[in-house]
């Protein structure tokens, strides 16, 4: 392999990781909410409204770690929306998460008006030492910012908390039968609204990495769909972590290799050439939907139903 | 908790006319503090969202223009609620029904003939369901969940549009312009009122409602999407097939998204752009809920949400505010009906004393 | 009774372990519990007995702090207190096992119980005293196995080693024996006498007298959400007890069941080595079920819930399709392949279990209920077109000739009680004039008037000539109007025999699996 040709695999895999970011936290905050029983179709509102208030903060001079913390801040309140209305007043959730996302793709753009076209330092890369200098994949895995590190941990955290703690098995109960975490004595509704939370900071990092990372600016609509896919992430992950990080990263894949493909002369039209992710999506959902029952075993099986305490 | 929800007894049908009027009042004293809070004066700004574009004759025109293809979506999105069969994909079935309608009135351009429009119009009809037919087609072959195709096609079909004005239509005299040729008159749709925008098409949203009328209260077809949507179990207990629900839902609502789409290529734009729709198909969203689903409220609520759009349009022309209000001012709508749908279900009570034994 | 006599307690043996003064629940439109006053003492089983919807539920809800009374006062070991939640329930030494267990089916035993105690403590731990409550209680458990793989009765027995792990001062054990088989019942007898022994005090809840009188040496009756008397169960007589829940005396109807051989008319369903997968991926398949149900009888099976009932039940109402059409036949007639609108056709009712949200549409009219199944009736629809009074006078005439009380046509399914729903049901699919009607739990959580009434039209219908199937957990019901019964176990189903050749105790050991005692000896 000439330089030439290990610089560009490099650069395809470090764009690769790049695309996968916003991906890996918006599903993972997601999947957490669908554990616990909640649907929030929101994501696509919450992961924007991160966006323009992380590049707003960062905008006006507050700094990264202040920028990103208002991105989840204002991500959190939104979702904090959401769970009033479905889980405070047993709205429909499905409506619920649709009016969080039209209101969330309209506020952002609203808010942000007058930050199109202004542009911000992007996040600095943070290179690990050693690690980063391994040919190939040194510069490709190991020379990011600091939000793709966090999101791979978000994911090795996630699993172990969901997986071996107490506040895990707690919220897995949860979303497998509230009834009998009621009649227990578990606070159904305190659980998920946590985990709405939850799934809301994910939103705002995704957001947050999307306007000071991997585009630095603010555009409206910029998510463009990442939050949808996100959602087809967690049914093809079958709601485990790993899995979802997996799938980031194939998508990720997808993404880049449309972005490459005009570079390498390939003669489709960029719009064709656009389409894969959202048609990968849907393949990989028909793929996974095709064996229902492996959905039914995987699914919480309280999955958007709404809770009744009283009788 | 201070606030709490008792159940009814009864479901209160008179919450259910009163819930979206109090939504409307939220959104309307929520937009004017958001007008204050941008440092303009409430109620002028109010006024010239709500009141001011529909002041004069053109600005009714365009007011009607606006709603049509809202309420000829929301109607028959609004069936498919009913069944549980969540299409979100109305915006890609329009768009899909602009191509085929747009790609019909190209093919027959300079064609003179009565039948060239009604021909274009039903073949925008024949791409919506087609379109549509697509996450039918995965939902109850593979299960595959139809939010989320139906969601990823509307993305496929504006990128699909946009290739078609970019590449193979785009017009030979347009100066480059992604955009296709104008269509020729004989597949434009009569203006309805001299020096309008408002064309015949219009009379067809009245006429889909009552179709969707009919179709959800008096067939025995409506009766089971109803019985499926309310208590799936039920439905199977009856033997009603959840597929053909599914199937004639998306392929119903498919079929006016893609006449919509054809009424608007056909219509004010005349002819082919990158952009055919505002985001009708996700505004007929709110639309059928806020007009509870049926169709004279979804009439109402398409009118009001066709405000919302002019609404935008103008105070961005007068008070240099973003066009994105329109959205949010939707989103507030759906918000609050939502909220106030509780009330339906619920009393609520408002208590500082929590609900603890008394002594006896 | 409502008297309170504060100053007896204290002279007995103590105070009472638990005491209600004046308990009231209020629903919208339904006071649940009206002023109700009970007395448990110190290492007594108690029992709680009355009719459903009289009120038992709630009562023992407010005890366990799932729900708050409106009015009333609770003491605990003689000292007011309240009760705001389940884990101050537990705190205090009151455990409790669900009618509907509270489980988790995906996971195991151990975690279940780490979920149910809040027992913070490693689950490796947790799971050692588990096995060692369950063998000094001799409830047979393994702590590593998961909920979804268990027997009803085994779930059981997770709920009560749940609470035993808690050291509970008061068991409250709500209708136990409901899902167990008869020699089931016997071995949690045992244990709850032992926990008696020892101190422990139960309340437990049955309208099944016999074992009240069985088991509990007190016994508080609720009518209507009143108590309606207290009693030492032991000194009363079953009709005695029965009085005082119903509120009066109440003919059964009895099958006359002289000794004519039932299986002489014609078979009209027929189900030949019918074999169905699992439903939901933790419930039984059926494995080769085989029997006749004939004109003029009515053909029971008994079972454990879970036993593959939902799946003999789909199969047979054609809700699932089956590979092998002629597994099923109705009167002849090759049937699994068609849906159930098209063995409606052929003269098939179905009654299913569950009334609210199977049977019914909760939040449809009894009109449009009545459409539900009766849609092939003619004149029920024309053209795609539904005719509403058509429906209306269906519903009418369901509501008069079954005594539903209703209001009206018009009335919500989901108003009326529980009894009321399924006389309508029922009267639903035998105005149809079915030849073969099957029916799930007939008088499941129904009042005893209803389940009479019920009961009575089931009879009327077989002596009309019809085939009627009955599948019931309960065995009483079964043994009253049945005059085959069959019992289904592990998805198998046993020969069928004729009732009166039948005791409780045979077909409670095929209940519990034991099939083909002879051949197995051989």
């Amino acid at each position: 392999m000439s330089e030439a040709e290990l610089a560009t695999w490099t650069a395809i895999l470090a764009a690769m990781v790049r695309a996968a970011t916003p991906l890996v936290f918006a599903a993972i905050g997601e999947l957490v909410t669908e554990r616990a029983g909640v649907l929030n179709l929101g994501i696509e509102g919450m992961m924007l409204m991160g966006a323009v208030s992380a590049f707003g903060a960062a905008h006006f001079g507050l700094g990264y770690t202040m920028a990103i913390a208002v991105g989840m801040l204002v991500s959190v309140m939104m979702s904090l929306l959401f769970a009033f209305l479905a889980l405070g007043l047993r709205a429909n959730q499905v409506a619920c998460g649709l009016a969080l996302t039209i209101f969330g793709v309209g506020l952002s753009a609203f808010v942000g008006k007058n930050l199109v076209g202004t542009p911000v330092q992007p996040l600095p890369a943070l290179e690990i030492p050693l690690l980063s200098d391994i040919p190939l994949i040194g510069q490709g895995l190991f020379a990011h910012d600091i939000l793709v590190y966090t999101s791979i941990l978000s994911v090795v955290a996630v699993s172990w908390v969901l997986f071996r703690s107490r506040v895990g098995l707690i919220l897995r109960a949860v979303g497998e039968n509230h009834d009998a975490a009621h009649a227990i004595g578990y606070g159904v509704l305190k659980v998920r609204c946590f985990a709405v939370m939850f799934g809301g900071a994910m939103c705002g990092l995704a957001g947050a990495y999307l306007s000071l990372a991997y585009t630095p600016m603010w555009v409206e609509n910029m998510s463009s769909g990442r939050g949808w896919i996100a959602l087809a992430l967690v049914v093809f992950a079958t709601w485990r972590p790993a899995r979802a990080l997996l799938g980031a990263y194939l998508f990720g894949g997808v993404t880049i290799l449309q972005l490459h493909a005009q570079n390498w002369g390939v003669p489709v039209p960029s719009q064709i050439m656009a389409m894969l992710p959202y048609l990968a999506t849907i393949i990989v959902l028909v793929l996974i939907s095709r064996d229902e029952t492996k959905i039914k075993l995987n699914a919480p099986a309280c999955l958007g139903k709404v809770f009744h305490s009283g009788r | 908790m201070l606030l709490r929800l008792e159940n009814r007894a009864e479901p209160s049908r008179l919450m259910v006319f009163v819930a979206p009027l109090l939504a409307i009042a939220a959104t309307v004293v929520a937009g004017g503090i958001l007008f204050a809070a941008l440092g303009f004066e409430p109620f002028g700004a109010l006024h010239m969202f709500f009141i001011e574009p529909i002041s004069s004759m053109y600005g009714i025109s365009e007011w009607l223009l606006k709603a049509t293809p809202l309420a000829l979506i929301a109607v028959a999105l609004a069936v498919g609620f009913r069944g549980n069969v969540w299409n979100i994909g109305a915006e890609g079935q329009l768009v899909m029904g602009a191509v085929f309608a747009g790609g019909t009135a190209l093919a027959l351009y300079e064609v003179e003939g009565f039948w060239v429009m009604p021909l274009v119009l039903i073949m925008g009809m024949i791409g919506g369901s087609l379109y549509a037919a697509v996450p039918a087609f995965l939902r109850t072959r593979f299960h595959a969940n139809e939010i989320l195709t139906s969601l990823m096609l509307n993305y496929v079909a504006v990128l699909f549009l946009s290739w078609l004005v970019h590449g193979p239509w785009r017009s030979p005299e347009g100066y480059n312009f992604p955009e296709s040729r104008m269509f020729t008159d004989s597949a434009l749709l009569p203006a309805l009122m001299e020096d309008t925008r408002l064309h015949v098409g219009a009379l067809l949203a009245p006429v889909a409602a009552v179709v969707s009328w009919i179709i959800v209260s008096r067939t025995f077809l409506g009766f089971q999407i109803k019985v499926i949507g309310m208590t799936p179990a039920a439905g199977s207990y009856a033997g009603f097939g959840t597929n053909r629900a599914i199937w004639f839902s998306l392929m119903y609502a498919g079929a006016l998204a893609g006449l919509a789409g054809a009424m608007e290529i056909c219509g004010p734009i005349g002819q082919l752009v990158p952009t055919v729709s505002p985001g009708y198909g996700y505004t007929a969203i709110i639309a059928a809920f806020l007009g509870r689903l049926h169709p004279v409220g979804i009439i109402l609520a398409s009118l009001l949400l066709a405000q919302t759009y002019m609404g935008g349009d103008n105070t961005q022309i007068g008070l240099g505010i973003p066009l994105a209000v329109t959205q949010v001012f939707q989103g507030m709508i759906l918000f609050f009906l939502l909220a106030a749908d509780v009330l339906i279900r619920y009393r609520v009570r408002f208590d500082r004393r929590t609900r603890r034994v008394e002594a006896a | 009774m409502n008297e309170h006599n504060s100053d007896a307690q204290d002279t007995a043996d103590g105070p009472y372990r638990l005491e209600l003064r004046g308990i009231t629940k209020q629903y919208p439109g339904c006071l649940a519990n009206d002023s109700i006053d009970l007395r448990i003492r110190p290492g007594t089983c108690h029992a709680l007995l009355g009719e459903n919807g009289a009120g038992k539920s709630t009562l023992v809800k407010t005890v366990y702090g799932v729900l708050q009374a409106d009015r009333g006062e609770i003491l605990w070991e003689g000292k007011p207190t309240t009760i705001p939640n389940p884990a101050a329930a537990r705190a205090m030494g009151i455990g409790m096992v669900f009618q509907h267990f509270s489980l988790f089916e995906s996971m195991t035993v151990t975690e279940n119980v780490a979920l149910g105690t809040g027992d913070t403590s490693p689950l490796p731990e947790l799971a050692a005293r588990v096995a060692e409550v369950s063998k000094r209680y001799g409830l047979a458990l393994d702590p590593e196995r998961r909920i979804c793989d268990l027997s009803v009765g085994e779930r059981q027995r997770v709920e009560i080693v749940r609470c035993l792990l808690q050291n509970p001062k008061l068991l409250i054990m709500d209708e136990p024996t409901s899902v167990l088989t008869p020699q089931e019942a016997e071995t949690l007898f045992d244990t709850l006498r032992l926990l008696v022994s020892e101190g422990c005090s139960i309340l437990y809840i049955s309208h099944k007298l016999e074992e009240i009188r069985a088991i509990c040496e007190e016994a508080t009756v609720l009518r209507g959400g009143k108590v309606s008397g207290a009693c030492d169960p032991r000194q009363e007589t079953s009709a005695s007890l029965a009085k005082m829940m119903i509120g009066a005396d109440l003919a059964k109807p009895v099958r006359d069941m002289d000794a004519t051989d039932t299986t002489v008319g014609e078979a009209r369903l027929v189900v030949k080595n019918l074999s169905v997968a699992p439903l939901m991926p933790f419930s039984t398949a059926l494995d080769g079920v085989s029997f006749k149900v004939h004109a003029g009888e009515i053909f029971g099976i008994a079972g454990v819930a879970g036993n593959g009932q939902a799946e003999l039940m789909s199969a047979l109402s054609g809700e699932i399709l089956i590979s092998q059409e002629d597994a099923v036949r109705i009167d002849g007639k090759p049937v699994g392949h068609m849906g159930p609108r098209r063995r409606r056709d052929l003269g098939m009712g179905f009654v299913p279990e569950e009334r609210l949200g199977r049977g019914a549409v909760p939040d449809m009219t009894l009109a449009d209920n009545a459409l539900l199944s009766a849609h092939r009736t003619p004149g029920m629809t024309r053209r795609g077109l539904i005719r509403f009074s058509s429906a209306r006078k269906f519903a009418e005439k369901v509501i008069n000739t079954f005594n539903v009380v209703a209001g009206g046509p018009q009335a919500a399914a989901r108003s009326l009680s529980g009894g009321n729903l399924q006389k309508f049901i029922v009267g639903r699919e035998i105005m149809q004039n079915p030849t073969l009607l099957i029916v799930a739990q007939p008088t499941w959580g129904v009042d005893a008037g209803a389940a009479a009434a019920i009961h009575k039209d089931l009879i009327a219908l077989a002596e009309s000539g019809a085939a009627v199937l009955v599948v019931s957990q309960d065995l009483d019901e079964l043994f009253a109007i049945c005059d085959r019964i069959a019992v289904i176990c592990h998805g198998r189903l046993s020969d069928a025999q004729p009732t009166q050749a039948q005791s409780v105790e045979q077909i409670g050991m095929l209940m519990g699996g034991v099939f083909h005692i002879d051949s197995t000896e051989a």
